[in-house]
């Protein structure tokens, strides 16, 4: 059966629907590349590769570099303790790791503001063995660290435990130790949802803005990364640059969701 | 390689799987493991795998304690009810996994693993994965990847129990022809008694983690240990204190000292048999299955008053399923406790 | 193999132990991490915030500034879930009952402010609801503003966790209502909202955390004016202004809603359990995820019906 809804209503659901995405989501995407070209190519391209705006680039994809790769090691070992390991402490760090999701990214830099500053716990004597983690890339990584740490767990657990135990004990049946179960069995069985999840910490890390903001000082050059970088042109009214920039992290993102889409398709395969 | 399980006991919080059971299994046999569904009768299997770890007694595989071995080093061949086919591999990666993992070169591993897709009749199909075949050709995919690395003994959990009927029965023969083909020491678990006494040769019977007899089919079948047995191998009538089969009751249409009166409640016709079923006079409900000519004989009809004889019915005095562990038997000898009353006729 | 204690008789199925997972070490690392990255920061704020004891505390968490930015923070909020609450719903139900071109096109964009920093979703929503508005609307820099900014967040998180649901419906249901007599808006109300119910409650709970923590979008659509400050904002402008004692003590309350909001997730799933198959309820005990439902469902799949 298709649900009994006469034609009429069901235009006004669509009209409605679509009518609002329209505004909400469709028509910000297409002004920001409008907006960004409508000089020509030229000036957004100039503004991304200026020197400062190469160096934010880049210190952004430091970031996914060593954030990522942490955070995806950390989601998978601690998935793994989630669902096959049952512990007291198990609920408790659930909670912890769902924390960054409900939190106020501004919150989080003002928690490692306040850790690593100068009157903070840690940061006096980090400072005086010469270790400087505020306003340096050391600060902007444990932000991002944090602020994607539940997307690899998060997308891992369902799959774990769909995935069962089953095939894990028929390969040991057949002669294989943990770890030759854990990377032939186990991890391939659960690669896309990992990837799912790697795909999300990455988009959550290109894209922070308030936690790194806060740790960062968004020193041009230093310590900006690219939505630093867009910031900080649009309070100098310097347009092109700000665009430019943005239409590379809207291109990222797009990335992101066709990535997504793709991974989405693949896990329910 | 004869297996030899002693006192084991595994219970998971409050529930109790096994509770001290000993199982012997003659090298080169084929032994089913046959009970309701919380009879412990998985737990074992799992536990004679290494799946499980016993919390009390011994596993013995060939004369060798396994009981603190890992599963990988117990050489066990291990098939699933839902198949654990590894969905990311082919056929072909499925079946050469454990010859991989013992790092056989990539010529002998092809030979092999073609050999076992003949042998379990999928040949050409070693580039599909699990996802592209039929639930019995996985199951049989499954049972070529266990018995790829030669394994000394071969474990079967509920093999067919996600396979429709057809293909059930289909599986049977051909995995008793494989036993007999390949001699390795087989156990099965099922709770289906006549898919037990179809593939078996040795049937262990279990009831809330306690073996309660074993033996072959007839023995099972003709001299159950007690009431649990007599009504888990065979359909069986209760009077009184006595337990019958259908086939051992006689219906005749005159009364003598032996009979009870019965009134035919409803006949039914499956084909060759016809089932009968009576109420007696104490409200008693009893069937007595009946060939089409012996029907065509007495003429019944239902609502009709008949008599009933029971030619061989047991008594158990008492006893319950839930014996002492004793209970357990050697194959074929009766349990001390138990009468057999033969009607003579 | 290592033996570890099962408390439930149905699932003894002993799996992978990876040496080191289950053991202290394994533990010992996770929560080392969790310790660092997350808890260690966190206690370093609250003890900031209760530096001056907790009349200091107080007296910082409850300034007029903050109240008032509270107050348009939550308002604002409340209004979103509703109107997200409303046409996500809509959205969803479009995306997994209707057919129409372009409908997985529309399906992937749902994530899009997910996906988008949130720095430029301000900037293009300036753009377009700014000064020089191609519609000629104009609403930056006012509180409007900072409900639309809201609006475009928070939009996937009710549509993500209503539609696995409608998936998932069993249409039998609908059907046997409609065989009773029951028209399409009855079926709706009596049969398919209750049922989406206690999952819309949860993604509406996780998108209201979401706005009270909200800070990039808002940031440049909506300004810092003080009648358009929310609370992210304030705390934002007090660490600029170097009043950490105030900007720690706003942020521990937003912790703490944060927290409020987790729980009430949590019921909403238990509550949401309940007419569910029990199988979900099976998973070790482990309470899932806020959003365990939204981006690993398999909405995909129904696309082409």
């Amino acid at each position: 059966m298709r649900t009994a809804s006469p034609a009429p209503s069901r235009w006004a659901l669509r009209v409605v629907g679509l009518g609002y995405l329209t505004l909400l989501l469709l028509a910000p995407l297409v002004a920001i590349f409008y907006k960004t070209f409508e000089h020509g190519l030229a000036p957004p391209i100039e503004a991304i590769t200026s020197t400062n705006g190469l160096h934010a680039l880049k210190l952004s994809l430091l970031m996914v570099v060593i954030a990522v790769p942490l955070n995806t090691i950390f989601g998978i070992g601690c998935a793994l303790l989630l669902v096959r390991h049952k512990w007291k402490g198990n609920a408790l760090i659930d909670s912890v790791i769902n924390l960054p999701f409900a939190m106020s990214p501004v919150v989080i830099g003002l928690a490692l503001f306040l850790l690593y500053g100068a009157k903070g716990w840690l940061g006096p004597d980090l400072a005086e063995a010469g270790v400087e983690i505020l306003f340096s890339v050391p600060g902007m990584v444990l932000a991002s660290i944090f602020v994607s740490i539940p997307f690899v767990v998060r997308e891992t657990v369902p799959v774990l435990q769909e995935i069962g135990t089953e095939q894990e004990q028929a390969a040991s049946t057949l002669g294989a130790n943990a770890w030759q179960t854990f990377w032939r069995v186990t991890l391939p069985s659960i690669r896309w949802g990992v990837a799912y999840g790697v795909v999300l910490t990455t988009a959550r890390v290109l894209g922070e803005f308030g936690a790194v903001s806060i740790v960062s000082g968004s020193r041009s050059g230093e310590t900006e990364t690219l939505p630093l970088y867009v910031k900080k042109a649009f309070d100098n009214f310097e347009f092109p640059a700000a665009y430019g920039a943005s239409v590379l992290l809207a291109l990222l993102a797009l990335t992101t969701l066709l990535a997504m889409n793709v991974l989405k398709r693949k896990e329910d395969a | 390689m004869g297996i030899s399980v002693e006192g084991a006991v595994k219970s998971f919080g409050d529930f109790q799987a096994l509770d001290d059971v000993s199982v012997e299994v003659p090298d080169g046999s084929l032994t089913a493991l046959l009970g309701p569904s919380g009879s412990g009768k998985s737990t074992l299997l799992r536990a004679i795998a290494g799946l499980e770890t016993l919390d009390a007694g011994r596993v013995t595989i060939d004369g060798e304690d396994v009981s603190t071995k890992p599963t990988q080093k117990r050489e066990v061949g291990f098939v699933f009810q839902h198949y654990a086919a590894f969905k990311h591999m082919t056929v072909f990666e499925n079946v050469g996994f454990g010859l991989k993992i013992r790092k056989w070169d990539k010529a002998k591993i092809a030979d092999r693993v073609h050999e076992l897709l003949n042998l379990v009749q999928l040949p050409g199909l070693a580039d599909r994965y699990p996802s592209q075949l039929s639930g019995g050709q996985r199951q049989r995919m499954a049972l070529a990847r266990a018995l790829a690395v030669q394994p000394q003994v071969l474990l079967l959990d509920e093999p067919f129990g996600a396979l429709d009927a057809r293909v059930r029965k289909d599986l049977r023969a051909w995995l008793r022809n494989l036993h007999e083909e390949m001699n390795v020491t087989t156990i099965f678990v099922t709770h289906d008694q006549e898919e037990a006494m179809d593939v078996a040769g040795q049937l262990v019977v279990m009831n809330q983690g306690r073996v309660e007899q074993s033996g072959s089919a007839e023995d099972l079948y003709e001299h159950p240990a007690n009431e649990f047995v007599m009504s888990f191998v065979g359909e069986v009538n209760r009077l009184g204190e006595d337990f019958v089969r259908p086939h051992d009751i006689e219906v005749v249409l005159e009364a003598d000292d032996r009979t009870e009166e019965g009134v035919v409640k409803r006949i039914v016709a499956l084909g060759f048999e016809i089932r009968v079923e009576f109420v007696l006079g104490d409200g008693t409900d009893v069937w007595v299955q009946l060939t089409r000519n012996e029907l065509q004989r007495l003429e019944l009809r239902e609502g009709q008053i008949a008599f009933l004889r029971p030619v061989q019915a047991k008594s158990f005095n008492g006893s319950t399923p839930s014996d002492p562990p004793g209970a357990s038997t050697p194959q074929g000898s009766d349990d001390g406790g138990d009468a057999e009353v033969s009607a003579a006729v | 193999m290592e033996a570890h204690a099962q408390s439930r008789p149905v699932a003894p199925r002993a799996g992978l132990h990876l040496p080191g997972v289950g053991t202290g070490l394994g533990r010992g690392t996770v929560v080392l991490y969790l310790s660092i990255i997350v808890l260690l920061p966190l206690a370093a704020l609250a003890s900031k915030s209760f530096e001056d004891g907790l009349g200091s505390f107080w007296a910082q968490a409850t300034s007029p500034p903050a109240v008032r930015a509270y107050e348009l923070t939550v308002i604002c909020s409340l209004i979103v879930v509703v109107i997200n609450g409303f046409f996500g719903t809509i959205i969803a139900w479009l995306l997994v009952r209707d057919s129409f071109p372009g409908k997985s096109a529309v399906n992937a964009v749902i994530d899009l402010p997910f996906a988008l920093p949130t720095i430029v979703a301000s900037l293009v929503l300036i753009e377009l609801y700014g000064a020089h508005s191609p519609f000629g609307i104009d609403i930056a820099l006012t509180r409007v503003a900072v409900v639309v900014a809201l609006l475009f967040v928070t939009l996937p998180f009710v549509v993500r966790a209503v539609q696995p649901l409608l998936i998932e419906m069993d249409r039998e249901m609908e059907e046997a209502a409609a065989s009773l007599g029951a028209g399409g808006f009855t079926i709706f109300r009596r049969i398919i909202f209750p049922n989406l119910l206690p999952g819309l409650a949860a993604g509406v709970a996780l998108a209201f955390a979401r706005a009270v923590g909200e800070y990039g979008s808002v940031l440049l659509f909506a300004g810092t004016l003080p009648n358009t400050q929310v609370s992210s904002v304030f705390i934002s402008t007090q660490i600029e202004s170097g009043n950490e004692n105030g900007a720690a003590a706003v942020s521990v309350v937003l912790l703490f809603t944060a927290l409020a909001m987790l729980g009430l997730i949590r019921l909403f799933q238990r509550w949401g359990s309940k007419h569910e198959r029990s199988q979900g309820a099976g998973a070790g005990g482990l309470t899932v995820m806020p959003m365990s439902g939204n981006f690993t469902e398999k909405e995909a799949d129904d696309e082409n019906r």
